[in-house]
């Protein structure tokens, strides 16, 4: 299973990646979509919306199921990635570089109590 | 612990993403799901279909039994090989179960049930036999496995792999069967399937399961998971027991009036029931015309004449778009357009008449 290690994750499956203009990218892990399987349709939310930490905020349904997306962090949303949204294989062919959408943090040093690597590989090993 | 089928080490070799289905651990995709069901419906694909039960009944006075038994007609079946399709119904007209019974001798009939459903169904049937026809013998075939290959280029496929089969079986028509000799053992083989494509269903003795499997790959067939087999059988407008009918509907509300004959003279189980109850509701296809998600089962249809519920839903990969089966009041029609609830929307979605594809071609109007 691919988890790179320069990246933050959730333990719902997401994965979060500090951009140089301090915003986040979100998209999902390999784990995700793996377990999900064909995806086939993206639900991403507006730009503009305030999110809570842990608010559902995005819909990707596959074939055989759907699955809410969630806020890693509390933050407004900058920019939602409509290639992906008219794509949605793309996510099961590159998970990492397909983001979702971007935040501005509400409180940027939350980034940092998101599980590493290797603490989000020991979380999909007990699943 | 969860069953396993003969072939169990041979998906996981192969990548399997393995899944519990009705209590047995089977593949539901061997990577991509969509690029399987293309295979199938472009090329050739194989399922392991193991999990299914073969149950032979043999005696003197099968067919009078199945007569009774079954909510299909087995008088239908006069050449040898034949097959049905058709309802296990209880006497209050519900359904048991969907299986196939091929004719193979006068006092020999096999059917195919479903892998959940076996043991209530044999269960059922050894009931009816002990106040029926208690000299008749009912042997489920634990012994043996399945492999429905399946797509434009199966049966050819099948010939290369298995020596000698085009003698025995190209000239089969559709649900029909013939049985041969083969380096494996004694193998059934049966024009039959559930994706709305030409192929074969075979059934083989459990050891030799995994040769024939590596003689088929060898030949080009594609294996396929449970995933791709439901979106087939969808596009197909094939019902799925416990999804699209059980033991809280009839027939006539499935979509399955056509298997049931209630205008012969023959009794059988249920009859009186069905004939006391005239269907309210139907069975009906739909294809979602909004953007906002895929169709899934137990949404909420919202029609002119009343509220109905999705039974089954996909995203079909032949038209692009999602659709679905669902039970809705008997007033709505082929063309009408429906609301159905999706999260927090109403998306509209138009009626039309299963099947949805068949043989690789659309066979209703794609939008969008």
């Amino acid at each position: 299973m691919n988890i790179p290690a320069n990246l933050k994750y959730t333990s719902s499956h997401e994965w979060v990646r500090t951009e140089a203009d301090g915003t986040v990218s979100i998209g999902i892990t390999d784990h995700a979509q793996a377990a999900l399987g064909d995806l086939v349709y993206l639900e991403l939310p507006a730009v503009g919306r305030k999110l809570a930490a842990a608010e559902a905020c995005a819909v990707v349904e596959s074939v055989k199921a759907a699955s809410d997306v969630y806020a890693p962090v509390a933050g407004e949303v900058v920019a939602v990635n409509t290639a992906a949204a008219d794509a949605p294989e793309q996510v099961n062919k590159d998970p990492y570089a397909t983001w979702f959408f971007r935040m501005k943090p509400a409180e940027p040093a939350g980034i940092h109590k998101l599980l590493d690597a290797r603490a989000y590989e020991a979380t999909i090993g007990d699943a | 612990m969860q069953k396993q089928t003969p072939l169990n080490a041979t998906h996981r070799a192969a990548g399997a993403r393995m899944v519990d289905f009705g209590g047995w651990d089977m593949p539901v995709n061997y990577g991509s799901q969509i690029d399987e069901h293309r295979a199938v419906r472009t090329d050739a694909g194989m399922f392991d279909v193991s999990h299914m039960r073969v149950v032979d009944l043999e005696g003197a006075g099968a067919r009078d039994f199945l007569r009774y038994a079954l909510a299909n007609n087995v008088d239908k079946l006069k050449d040898a090989g034949k097959a049905l399709y058709s309802c296990l119904l209880k006497p209050d007209g519900t359904v048991i179960d969907d299986l196939i019974v091929y004719f193979l001798r006068e006092d020999f009939y096999r059917l195919v049930v479903n892998a959940g459903t076996a043991e209530k169904d044999i269960a059922w049937l050894r009931q009816l036999m002990a106040e029926r026809a208690p000299k008749l013998v009912l042997t489920p075939r634990t012994d043996l496995a399945m492999i429905a290959v399946q797509g434009p280029h199966a049966r050819a496929k099948v010939w290369r792999a298995i020596p000698g089969s085009e003698q025995v079986s190209a000239a089969l028509k559709p649900f029909t069967a013939a049985g041969m000799s083969t380096r494996w053992g004694d193998v059934f083989i049966a024009r039959t399937g559930y994706t709305g494509e030409d192929g074969f269903e075979i059934v083989i003795s459990a050891p030799h399961a995994v040769a024939l499997w590596q003689a088929l790959a060898a030949e080009g067939v594609r294996p396929a998971g449970l995933g791709a087999r439901d979106t087939l059988r969808l596009e197909a407008g094939m019902n799925l027991y416990g999804q699209d009918m059980d033991e809280t509907v009839s027939p006539l509300e499935s979509g399955l009036g056509w298997t049931v004959d209630l205008a012969s003279p023959r009794d059988f189980v249920g009859k009186a029931a069905l004939a006391a109850h005239p269907p309210a509701r139907q069975l009906g296809g739909l294809v979602l015309v909004d953007k906002g998600g895929v169709l899934r089962a137990h949404q909420v249809v919202h029609t002119r004449h009343g509220d109905g519920e999705i039974t089954s839903g996909t995203f079909s990969p032949t038209l692009n778009q999602s659709i679905a089966l669902a039970r809705l009041p008997a007033g709505v029609a082929p063309g009408d357009t429906v609301k159905v609830v999706v999260r927090d929307r109403e998306l509209a979605a138009e009626v039309v008449k299963p099947p949805f594809a068949r043989n690789g071609k659309a066979l209703v109007g794609a939008r969008s």
